[in-house]
């Protein structure tokens, strides 16, 4: 089902594409303003764009390009339009989709945003887009010792590549520190402490792409999840219980040589600084019965903080952290069913849970999240603000019978970003939940009922 | 105790209530109290043997309270792997299983090379309870397998104890075996080792065969033939068996116990036995090859002699005649015995004793001929605080016990009799095989228990009947009256009795006081994860070993080889999932002693043999920092000896000073520069440890270390974790020759 709306997205898209691209000339970029934050992994760039439109019909949607470098990397695209002025500033959502250009050059990647109405010629309309890159950063060297901190390439262009002329535009980048080995110079381009700035440029064609290299010290912690499943499990006798698999790697320049003790341990500030080795996971509030562990046991080093409004779980890997280390572990948690699952009007049940990983500043490169709906339950469907794999799978748990119906949502590239709430439907009879008690009241009453009978027949064949 | 005292003593409350004005339905209670105390006295057996079931099991879980449900120590951790090879891959697969992860680049043969019996019970257990839809994981299995089989064993010790003196026997006997620590240190939640199921199943071919010998059935002794395939199965002290069983058997025929009760039973059970028992790979031909299984086999023959001989002598009616053919066949049988005997073992067909086996009759030559036996704590020879920690009163009630065993002599008291005294013995040799003496030890115990407090409730008992209802209650307390008749001499019989009952009771309380101390302070810790008190009360965990064993599984290449005493073997190849050059299996000794000889010579030399078998990384326990004793520093010796043993160019006194081991600025050049205390001291002089001390200071074994200034030639520091105890080193490649 989820390939036929996929392709029927795509069907949809091209379409409209199609259509727009006849007005995509008539539209041009006024002022442009881009603030790239470099400070962690994780690339975050905030675009604020004025547009108007110059032509002769009213535009419907906008397009908004990345190179293929980093379209690739491309985690997350937000647009907001603002209305108002000054402190009366109201911010709207606007609906973004990738899309697909037929004439796009160098395989420039797309994004559509549709405005809330339709551009009229000559208005102008001022939007806000952030969007986020994940391994953008390249470590080089690629491979450090202990005592050396790590540099990293960030390559990103001058200009804002646009299918649109852009009149005037600035780059803002910000870099962790100030220790900046070399950035390329773009006239006029300067930088102050821990900023560089781009442009003012004044009208720039459409598709320029002026590439700029900037090499600096970013000591932040790689956290890259590989690989992270959740499993949600649903049991209406009153706890949901999660269990999330981790593989952890540090994304950043790889370790090389001696890892020493005695410095790590004496001489921390230069010893080290990439590494990391403790984490920071948000888990709901309410949370109970907590534990992490790996394949050979509990691990030993983490504290649990509870929140009315949160829960923080601050752990630590078995070993620090270095470039190209790994770590795999589990975190399991459970929490109040009130909280998380709700009756709808038609009668059916949803579970309100937050996507996402629970991690701060993490990058998940593959994420599976599984929710175990219990046994009984009938017509499955998922609610997501954002285009996931979706599919079915059964699971046998305790005392299961014909097996727990699991929704596998799976979404790759995924930042902090996506922590936000999904739904899954589901029809489920109460009296179901009776199936298991039920079972194992009867298992002792045969036993009871056997043992009787054993007590009772005589099955000598010689009378005593 | 309680199964024979509560319902009799119910009963005399109920004889109490019969006062006349309430003498109808007081006669209807006592009349339907009299007709249930069989049940009642079933009831009450059933809901002890109850408890003492679940006692037995949750005694043994303080280790996953206070730590966590966890494999423990050393050979388990084998077990765990092999356990879960043989539920992920299926049982061909386990059984023709060549391990190419250990002893590199040897490798062994899993299936042929180890006791199949835990592994395909945990598998089972395992198998069954996915199939009752209960999932779950494989080690929560084995870790609660050794507490359940030792739950099984306590039933076994009751019916054992019933079998050979009553049921009040049995019950202690259960209640004793329950909590006995000679037991529990080997049978706690985790310590997943062949010993976990080997005791039950060693109980329980020994209650079956006495059952057997009792009963002259051969169904019992067919039972008992496949109680000896499940203790073949399970663990090498089998051959304990072996021969209790045919010494026993020759017992009897010397004493003139022969009967067809007991040829009915050994033959069944020798022939059963033995055929099942060779199913067994690691066994196969050993069973008749072997010199230790010869015993067996010669009891065997002579008991077909025996046969015989009654059978001539029941044909001849002529005891002149027949004392001449007794001395002609008794000859010739012993003559053509030792003549196969002699050929057999010239010929290399019979394979004399192992070392194994004599360092088991001589305590002194495993210390003087196999150091790889000796070098492991548990088998050195018993202390006698060590008895006395794991036995407490059963101690002294072991001899008492004997007196009523020798006082009410039968084929089963001779049994026990003879099993304690020879498991005692090996306990007396070897730490280890205080296990196997703990059944036989509760068992002897109980009886001398059962049978005092028997004795003196009686006593009890009886002077009340007399005083109040006289000779209402038939046979028994007539019995027990001229018992009164006869004691009523002594005087102060009644307080005498009482006094001693609050004694033995007294003594009891102390035992299960005794033995649940022991369980949780000295028994119940994995010896993986570590804990100590710290400065303020707090308890500090010490996890360095898992932490270096994830970091080998995480971070090295997936065929790194792993060099490491081999005590650290099974624990890398089943948590770090990597490759090892030797383990505790220990079946190559040159192996071994050339992992010894590296780590006692100079980097150089080392570096060679590390070169030659393809070690990638090092790895090394030092306990300096934290003060943790047993670590590779004092196990050194060891290695010198035993690397010694094979290549002589490696000599245990160039390591001392004045024959004593040191490792402070006095310790010999040679010790200052191997390759075991480099390693374990690299960068060491840098650290203060503790405070008011030198730099350098090694806080295990007090002193500060003789050579601070460590320079690696060949090797680099590539982990060390977070409390120093394990310390790893990565092998460089060789450099270019220019």
């Amino acid at each position: 089902m989820a390939a036929r709306i996929g392709i029927f997205s795509v069907f949809v898209a091209v379409l409209l594409s199609i259509s727009a691209f006849s007005s995509a000339q008539d539209l041009q970029i006024v002022n442009a303003e881009r603030r790239i934050d470099l400070s962690s992994h994780i690339v975050k760039a905030f675009l604020t764009l004025k547009v108007e439109n110059i032509g002769k019909d009213p535009a419907a949607e906008m397009l908004l390009a990345f190179p293929p470098t980093q379209i690739k990397n491309l985690a997350m695209v937000q647009a907001l339009a603002i209305t108002g002025k000054k402190k009366k500033k109201t911010y709207l959502p606007l609906d973004v989709k990738p899309t697909e250009q037929p004439d796009a050059p160098n395989d420039t990647g797309y994004y559509r945003v549709t405005f809330i109405s339709p551009l009229g010629p000559g208005e102008t309309v001022s939007l806000e887009v952030l969007y986020i890159l994940t391994h953008s950063l390249e470590p080089f060297p690629v491979e450090i010792t202990q005592s050396e901190s790590q540099l990293v390439y960030y390559h990103d262009s001058a200009v804002i590549l646009s299918p649109y002329h852009v009149k005037q535009q600035t780059t803002f980048i910000k870099t962790p520190s100030t220790r900046v080995e070399s950035f390329t110079s773009i006239e006029p381009a300067n930088r102050a402490g821990k900023e560089i700035k781009y442009g003012p440029y004044e009208n720039r064609a459409s598709y320029s792409y002026t590439p700029v290299i900037i090499h600096f010290e970013n000591n932040s912690p790689f956290a890259v999840v590989e690989e992270l499943v959740r499993e949600i499990e649903i049991s209406h006798w009153g706890s949901l219980q999660i269990t999330e698999n981790y593989r952890l790697t540090h994304g950043g320049a790889r370790h090389k040589g001696v890892f020493s003790r005695v410095d790590y341990q004496s001489k921390r500030s230069v010893s080290g600084a990439s590494s990391f080795n403790a984490l920071l996971a948000v888990l709901p509030p309410r949370v109970n019965s907590v534990y992490y562990r790996d394949e050979i046991g509990n691990i030993s080093t983490s504290h649990l903080r509870t929140g009315f409004r949160k829960s923080e779980l601050e752990f630590e890997p078995r070993y620090p952290l270095f470039g190209g280390w790994s770590a795999t572990f589990i975190i399991g948690y459970r929490v109040p069913l009130e909280d998380y699952l709700f009756e709808a009007s038609d009668g059916r049940r949803y579970l309100n849970f937050t996507f996402g990983c629970p991690l701060v500043e993490t990058i998940v490169n593959k994420l599976t999240i599984k929710v175990v709906l219990p046994e009984g339950s009938k017509d499955p469907s998922a609610v997501l603000p954002f285009t996931v794999n979706q599919e079915l799978q059964v699971k046998y748990s305790y005392l299961d019978i014909v097996g727990r119906t699991v929704v596998v949502l799976q979404k790759d590239n995924v930042v902090p970003t996506h922590n936000v709430p999904f739904q899954v439907y589901y029809t489920f009879k109460p009296i179901y939940m009776l199936a298991e008690p039920f079972m194992l009241v009867s298992a002792f009453f045969l036993v009871f009922v056997a043992s009787l009978a054993y007590v009772h027949i005589d099955l000598n064949i010689v009378r005593k | 105790m309680g199964g024979k005292s509560e319902p009799t003593k119910s009963e005399s409350m109920a004889t109490k209530t019969t006062n006349p004005d309430l003498l109808n339905t007081s006669f209807f209670s006592f009349k339907s109290l009299k007709l249930k105390t069989k049940q009642q006295e079933l009831l009450l057996r059933i809901s002890i043997l109850g408890l003492v079931y679940i006692l037995a099991f949750i005694a043994r879980l303080f280790s996953v309270l206070r730590y966590e449900s966890m494999i423990h120590e050393f050979d388990p951790y084998f077990n765990y792997r092999t356990t879960l090879f043989l539920t992920e891959k299926g049982f061909y697969e386990f059984w023709n299983w060549f391990d190419s992860e250990s002893w590199y680049p040897l490798g062994r043969i899993i299936g042929g090379t180890l006791y199949p019996g835990l592994m395909v019970t945990a598998a089972l257990i395992y198998w069954t309870l996915r199939f009752l839809r209960f999932f779950v994981h494989i080690r929560e299995v084995c870790v609660l397998t050794a507490p359940f089989f030792a739950s099984n064993t306590t039933l076994v010790a009751y019916f054992f104890g019933k079998e050979i003196w009553d049921t009040g026997a049995g019950l202690v006997a259960a209640v004793l075996i329950a909590i006995c620590p000679g037991y529990i240190s080997r049978s706690v939640a985790g310590s997943y080792d062949n010993e976990a199921v080997a005791i039950f199943a060693l109980l329980l071919t020994f209650y079956l065969f006495v059952k057997a010998v009792n009963t002259g059935s051969l169904a019992w002794a067919l039972g008992s033939a496949f109680g000896y395939f499940y203790m073949v199965s399970a663990w090498g002290g089998y051959v304990f068996i072996i021969n209790l069983v045919p010494l026993y058997v020759l017992v009897l025929l010397i004493t003139g116990r022969y009967s067809m009760r007991l040829y009915i039973a050994y033959n069944c059970m020798y022939i059963l036995g033995m055929l099942l028992a060779m199913q067994i790979r690691f066994v196969g031909f050993q069973h008749v090859q072997s010199g230790e299984h010869m015993g067996a086999m010669g009891v065997f023959l002579l008991m077909q002699v025996f046969y015989f001989l009654d059978w001539v002598k029941y044909q001849l009616n002529d005891t002149k005649l027949f004392q001449t053919f007794l001395r002609i066949t008794v000859t010739s049988a012993i003559l053509v015995g030792g003549i196969a005997l002699g050929v057999g073992t010239a010929s290399g067909y019979i394979s004399p004793w192992t070392g194994r086996f004599y360092s088991l009759l001589d305590p002194t030559y495993a210390k003087d001929h196999i150091p790889i036996i000796a070098s492991v704590s548990e088998h050195q020879p018993t202390a006698w605080s060590s008895f006395m920690f794991d036995y407490h009163i059963l101690l002294f009630l072991f001899p008492a016990g004997l007196y009523f065993c020798f006082k009410r002599l039968t084929d089963a008291t001779i049994f026990i009799v003879m099993y304690g005294l020879t498991s005692l013995y090996f306990a007396g040799v070897m730490v280890r095989l205080i296990l196997v003496a703990t059944p036989a030890v509760c068992l002897i115990s109980a009886i001398a228990v059962s049978a005092t407090v028997k004795n003196l409730t009686s006593l009890l008992r009886t002077k009340q009947k007399v005083s109040q209802t006289g000779s209402t209650k038939g046979a028994g307390s007539s019995k027990a009256s001229s018992k009164v008749t006869l004691d009523q001499s002594q005087p102060f019989q009644k307080n005498g009795a009482i006094a001693l009952l609050v004694g033995v009771f007294y003594l009891l309380s102390r035992y299960a006081i005794h033995c649940t101390w022991v369980t949780s302070e000295a028994y119940s810790s994995p010896s993986i994860v570590l804990a100590a008190r710290g400065a303020h009360g707090n308890r500090i965990i010490f996890d360095d070993y898992r932490e270096a064993y994830y970091w080998l599984r995480q971070n090295t290449p997936t065929d790194a080889k792993i060099m490491s005493w081999w005590d650290y073997g099974y624990q890398i190849t089943a948590m770090g999932n990597r490759t090892v050059i030797v383990d505790n299996n220990t079946w190559n000794n040159t192996h071994i002693a050339t992992v010894g000889r590296a780590m006692s010579s100079y980097e150089d030399e080392a570096y060679d043999i590390m070169r030659s078998l393809d070690v990638n990384y090092v790895l090394v326990v030092f306990g300096g920092v934290t003060g943790y004793s047993s670590d590779d520093i004092n196990k050194f010796l060891w290695m010198v000896r035993i690397g010694g043993g094979v290549f002589p160019v490696i000599k245990e006194p160039d390591y001392l000073v004045n024959g004593e081991f040191r490792v402070d600025k006095g310790a010999s050049p040679k010790m200052l520069n191997c390759l075991m205390y480099k390693l374990c001291y690299y960068r060491f002089g840098e650290l203060t440890t503790e405070y008011g001390k030198p730099p350098g200071y090694d806080r295990a074994r007090g002193v500060e270390i003789g050579n601070k200034d460590i320079k690696l030639e060949h090797l680099e520091e590539a982990y060390t974790t977070s409390n120093w105890i394990v310390r790893i080193y990565r092998v460089k490649p060789p450099t270019n020759r220019l």
